[in-house]
């Protein structure tokens, strides 16, 4: 009886203790590991601390009186209703105290917008629902796509350590910069924020804003979008990766040679079975999110592409020219400026012939370079 | 009953005037925040034309002017500048040129618009010609080189030293003025 | 228009008319108002279910019960049916209820408009509900539908959302004149402004401020309309317009109604501490000035909720500012009920632990407030948990438990029967102990970096998000258990004598209970 108690006991234990196995318990705000970072913290914590204090001092006080000012104690209530003094001074020592939380918190944000010249210049743009990277003058730019699958987000696979909080291409900065980050959209509003760099600034269409950090530690720091920017909101993380100024010109070198190897690509023959392997991933990563993992659309907004007459009985050129050019008035975006001509040209072929869409149709690379034309 | 006989019809007036009063304050917020864009540089938003008028050259100050292009969600043309940045003096008359592209089977009209960082530096850049200050028109396949001519003010604070200007190219179809379909 | 002595001279002999029509037809103050506090409970209920279906699906990390587009449907449909459905009308009703009774008029200063302002209500929310059902599904651009997610990428029920709204705003701004003019003109003789019960006051002020801002909220979905159907471009920057725009005019709203929700409030518990410390309520002067001078910031203070826009360093030290001196006069507030029930003689019944509980953790949500008003901190807390958490503690256990103990306050008054006693103590520590399980944890996933209207989550926030999953349903059930009160309160108990609490003073107390079908025929005179 005794040890069948005891082995209930050890199982609710185990459910209430079991999700600590994700992580330890996250409490307060990070640090962070830039400057900014460390003297926002410090004033969230002074304001919390002031905050406490004078919580005890009036808390203390209610707490007092409801256990020792009750009328089951025989307290006679006294009459007082006002008092001059007591109010004046009520109002005067919060506006002293408030006077002692402003002036830390007007220093730290004159700092932040300091506008002096930064060594790197990096254009952000917010897409629904991914960011663009542009090294401005570096003749880099790339997007950058959770990569958490569906799968695990419906709890079919087990989830990775960086559950939702990891990318296909990260955003790489130097260590001992000052890097500026100009923020704009090409849809609806969204907010980069990466909590480690105490950075969050909205992405505004039309509009460009600036912000601006300085990382001494290596190291990777994860964030996300802030502002609801619709249906995949909360899957469009981001995900800074701060290497040594060394290592940064090497990735920097890597990134053009890969463009030059991506346009190379697209001169190659490329097999069906190739085109298909790689149309399924970027599929993954690119179109399931609105058309359905299986190509089956979602609710009234987004279409299927299964048995739909735009992946099977109509024209090759009008399903690449969806792709590349998107559908004005729909959610359908332009994906001319977000994926390389082998890319589009494995989608098209992979939309065309997965999930029983068995067209034999065949998109070359090549075909995708004259229809950019 | 003295308190009763009282006329109440006046007060419920004024209040309901008071309400169309705020709807008619909340549509007044629109041109209000312009003029205070405009006073603060609020947005990043630059002011319309001015007259290009002869300035002293500071030739000792250089600034560092970028140049940047967004499209906007389904404007499928090709729309950048030609050049990333150039260093100017603050004074002198700059003139750079932006390429637009319609790659499209169809005539489009767009609009680009500006807008300038740091936002405290949008004042600062005047502009005597720029194709943002009107509607564009692209046949189907056309391309063209669209002028930006402009000056950095004299009096842009000290410790400025780089302006990003920005361009968002949005499709203006729904908003095309008559007179350029007609050309 | 009448005068309202043709009107209550028709009317002062007979009692309700019968059957549903009494209902329909009804212009009795006290009827509106009963049927006001049944249809903000619906509402609560109503969005109270959203709210359970959100935790839920919030409960461990990954999709289990809905889809990213439809949470974010349930996300903007229990923001506006709690804000537009539950807590404002409730205030509405209880003011109807008791706004005549504490000034000694025999009714609302305009009873036909009274009845239509209600009624415009349930057709209001029927129509933003039925979107529900639509084809586009129901608008999901959260309850603050900044354009131009809400403009050029929403759903096509935008155009029925926007109708609703208008109808629920014509419904305010008609109780709110009526609450005006009722409290301007119709006090009984030697009824002056300075001794006018607190409840009194701060409905006129927030009368007031609804006058000036759901004008503004009516001008800024008519913007949407027109640039969704008729090519204008308020909001769209391809025609010259600007989406930051929307986001100054919607909070020049916003902010207000944040005080249209708690100034009420204020007012209750500063009706009911004095009653159960059996003490006059401290500083009633200093009062009255603080909920005027908190009214008047809070028109100075919008851009606080958008700090991270990118405005100039002016602007946002002049909002960061003016947000910190809101922190003086809502402390005048709660130094004066703390200090109300210093050396007083307490009881606690169910209002008054409502109303304590109110004070405690309202007080929470106010230092969070402060907190938030720190441009550099708010750049970490901006649309975070941290964010939800703060304005669910101002609007949960501040503006509900608020409403909720005027009810438990009142209820006697309007049955003639006390409530059973020990119900409202389960129901007020049920609530009370779900309250701070759902909120407070939130707090820590926030300041952790979970952002706010997510359908899901990174890992490390899954403890807290499962403890607050497992309060709210707490919190939920904990209302079927008012429910019921209010029913068996309703059927008989204990008779209650006119005066109900042991030290309750004021005209609303001098008439017998329930209160008779018609009160104050002939005005009461106030020494």
């Amino acid at each position: 009886m005794l040890t069948r108690f005891r082995r209930c006991l050890i199982s609710a234990m185990m459910m209430v203790l079991s999700p600590a196995i994700y992580a330890a318990w996250e409490l307060n705000m990070p640090q962070g590991v830039t400057e900014v970072s460390q003297s926002v913290y410090d004033l969230h914590m002074l304001i919390l601390w002031i905050c406490v204090g004078i919580g005890v001092i009036v808390f203390g006080v209610m707490f007092y009186s409801i256990i020792r000012h009750r009328k089951s104690r025989g307290v006679k209530a006294a009459q007082f209703h006002e008092s001059l003094s007591l109010e004046l001074l009520w109002t005067a020592i919060p506006t002293v105290i408030l006077i002692a939380m402003a002036v830390p918190a007007t220093t730290t944000l004159i700092n932040m917008y300091d506008p002096s010249d930064a060594d790197i210049d990096i254009k952000i743009t917010g897409y629904q629902w991914k960011w663009q990277y542009e090294y401005m003058g570096e003749n880099v730019s790339f997007f950058s796509n959770l990569t958490t699958s569906d799968r695990q987000i419906h709890n079919q696979d087990e989830k990775g350590s960086n559950y939702l909080l990891e990318v296909d291409n990260r955003l790489v900065i130097p260590t001992g910069k000052k890097i500026r980050f100009l923020l704009t959209s090409n849809d609806v509003i969204h907010a980069w924020w990466v909590p480690a760099l105490a950075v969050k600034k909205d992405a505004i269409p039309g509009y460009i804003n600036e912000s601006w950090t300085q990382i001494e530690s290596p190291g990777i720091y994860r964030g996300q979008c802030t502002e609801l920017c619709g249906v995949d909101h909360g899957f469009m993380p981001i995900v800074v990766e701060v290497v040594s100024p060394q290592d940064y010109q090497v990735w920097l070198d890597a990134q053009r040679s890969a463009a030059q190897a991506q346009s190379a690509a697209a001169q190659q023959d490329w097999s069906y079975d190739q085109l298909m392997a790689r149309g399924e991933q970027v599929y993954a990563s690119q179109c399931s999110a609105c058309h359905g993992a299986n190509g089956e659309g979602l609710g009234s907004v987004f279409p299927a592409l299964k048995d739909s007459p735009v992946a099977t009985t109509g024209s090759v050129e009008r399903h690449i020219d969806i792709i590349l050019n998107g559908v004005s008035g729909t959610a359908m975006q332009a994906f001319m400026a977000q994926l390389s001509s082998v890319d589009v040209a494995a989608v098209t072929t992979y939309e065309r012939n997965a999930w029983g869409n068995n067209t034999g149709d065949v998109i070359t690379p090549q075909q995708i370079v004259d229809a950019k034309q | 009953m003295v308190m009763h006989t009282r006329d109440i019809s006046k007060t419920p007036l004024k209040l309901a005037l008071m309400a169309v009063v705020m709807f008619g304050f909340g549509f007044l917020m629109v041109p209000l925040y312009d003029v205070f864009c405009d006073l603060v540089g609020l947005n990043g938003k630059t002011q319309g034309q001015v007259a290009k008028v002869q300035q002293t050259i500071d030739e000792e100050r250089w600034i560092t002017v970028q140049f940047t292009s967004t499209n906007n969600d389904q404007m499928p043309w090709h729309f950048r500048p030609l050049q990333q940045q150039i260093k100017v003096n603050p004074g002198a008359w700059n003139t750079v040129s932006f390429w637009a592209f319609n790659p499209t089977e169809q005539a489009m009209v767009a609009q680009a618009v500006p807008s300038v960082s740091p936002a405290q530096g949008a004042e600062y850049l005047q502009k005597a010609d720029c194709f943002c200050f009107e509607q564009q028109w692209l046949d189907a396949g056309e391309a063209s080189e669209m002028k930006l001519v402009f000056t950095v003010v004299n009096d842009l604070p000290k410790e400025i030293r780089t302006l990003t200007l920005s361009y968002t190219l949005f499709d203006a179809g729904d908003f095309a003025s008559p007179m350029l379909a007609h050309q | 228009m009448t005068t309202v002595t043709a009107h209550h001279d028709d009317h002062v002999h007979h009692g309700p008319a019968k059957g549903l029509m009494r209902w329909v037809l009804t212009t009795n103050h006290k009827d509106i108002g009963t049927m006001y506090l049944w249809f903000s409970f619906a509402m609560l209920l109503t969005g109270g279910c959203m709210a359970l279906i959100i935790r839920t699906e919030l409960f461990q990390p990954g999709l289990q019960l809905i889809e990213p587009e439809f949470f974010n449907q349930m996300t903007t449909m229990h923001g506006l049916i709690m804000v537009f459905g539950a807590i404002m009308p409730a205030f509405v009703g209880l003011a109807n209820w008791m706004v005549p009774l504490m000034v000694g008029a025999p009714d609302m200063a305009l009873p036909r408009m009274n009845n239509w302002s209600f009624w415009i209500l349930p057709f209001a929310f029927g129509m933003m509900l039925l979107t529900l059902f639509s084809e586009a599904g129901a608008p999901n651009f959260g309850w603050t539908f900044y354009a131009p997610l809400s403009t050029t990428y929403a759903p096509s029920s935008v155009t029925f959302f926007i109708l609703a709204v208008h109808m629920l705003g014509l419904s305010s701004i008609m109780g709110a004149i009526n609450i005006v003019v009722t409290i301007l003109n119709l006090r009984a003789p030697g009824m002056t402004l300075m001794k006018m019960p607190l409840f009194v006051w701060t409905w006129l002020i927030t009368a007031y401020l609804l006058i000036a801002v759901m004008p503004v909220l009516a001008g800024v979905v008519t913007m949407m309309l027109m640039d969704i159907h008729f090519g204008t471009s308020f909001f769209n920057a391809a025609g010259g317009g600007d989406p930051v725009l929307f986001q100054h005019i919607f909070w020049f709203f916003g902010h207000p109604e944040v005080y249209i929700m708690i100034l009420p409030a204020f007012g209750i518990v500063s009706q009911i501490i004095p009653v159960f410390a059996r003490k006059p309520l401290f500083g009633y002067t200093s009062m009255v000035y603080a909920t005027t001078s908190i009214a008047f910031l809070s028109f100075i203070v919008w851009a606080h909720h958008m700090f991270t826009v990118g405005m100039p360093l002016a602007a946002e030290l002049f909002f960061m500012y003016a947000t910190m001196l809101i922190a003086i006069p809502t402390g005048v507030k709660v130094f004066n009920w703390v200090a109300t029930m210093f050396r007083g003689s307490m009881t606690f019944e169910t209002p008054m632990l409502f109303s304590i509980a109110f004070v405690f953790l309202f007080t929470i949500g106010g230092f969070s407030g402060l907190m938030l008003s720190i441009v550099p901190a708010d750049f970490q807390y901006h649309d975070t948990y941290f964010v939800v958490a703060h304005f669910h503690y101002v609007l949960v256990p501040g503006a509900l438990f608020g409403i909720l103990a005027g009810v438990y306050f009142w209820l006697p008054k309007w049955t003639g029967y006390y409530y059973n006693e020990s119900l409202g103590k389960w129901h007020f520590w049920t609530s009370f102990i779900g309250v701070n399980i759902t909120f407070f944890p939130m707090h820590f996933v926030g300041l952790a970096g979970m952002p706010r209207r997510v359908p899901d989550y990174a890992l490390q926030f899954a403890d807290f998000n499962a403890i607050a999953s497992a309060g709210a349903y707490i919190f939920g059930f904990a209302q079927l258990i008012f429910l019921v009160l209010v029913i068996k309160a309703i059927c008989g108990g204990k008779k209650a004598s006119s005066s109900v609490w042991e030290g309750a003073e004021g005209l609303e107390w001098s008439i017998p209970s329930p209160a008779p079908y018609h009160t104050f025929s002939e005005p009461p005179v106030v020494k």
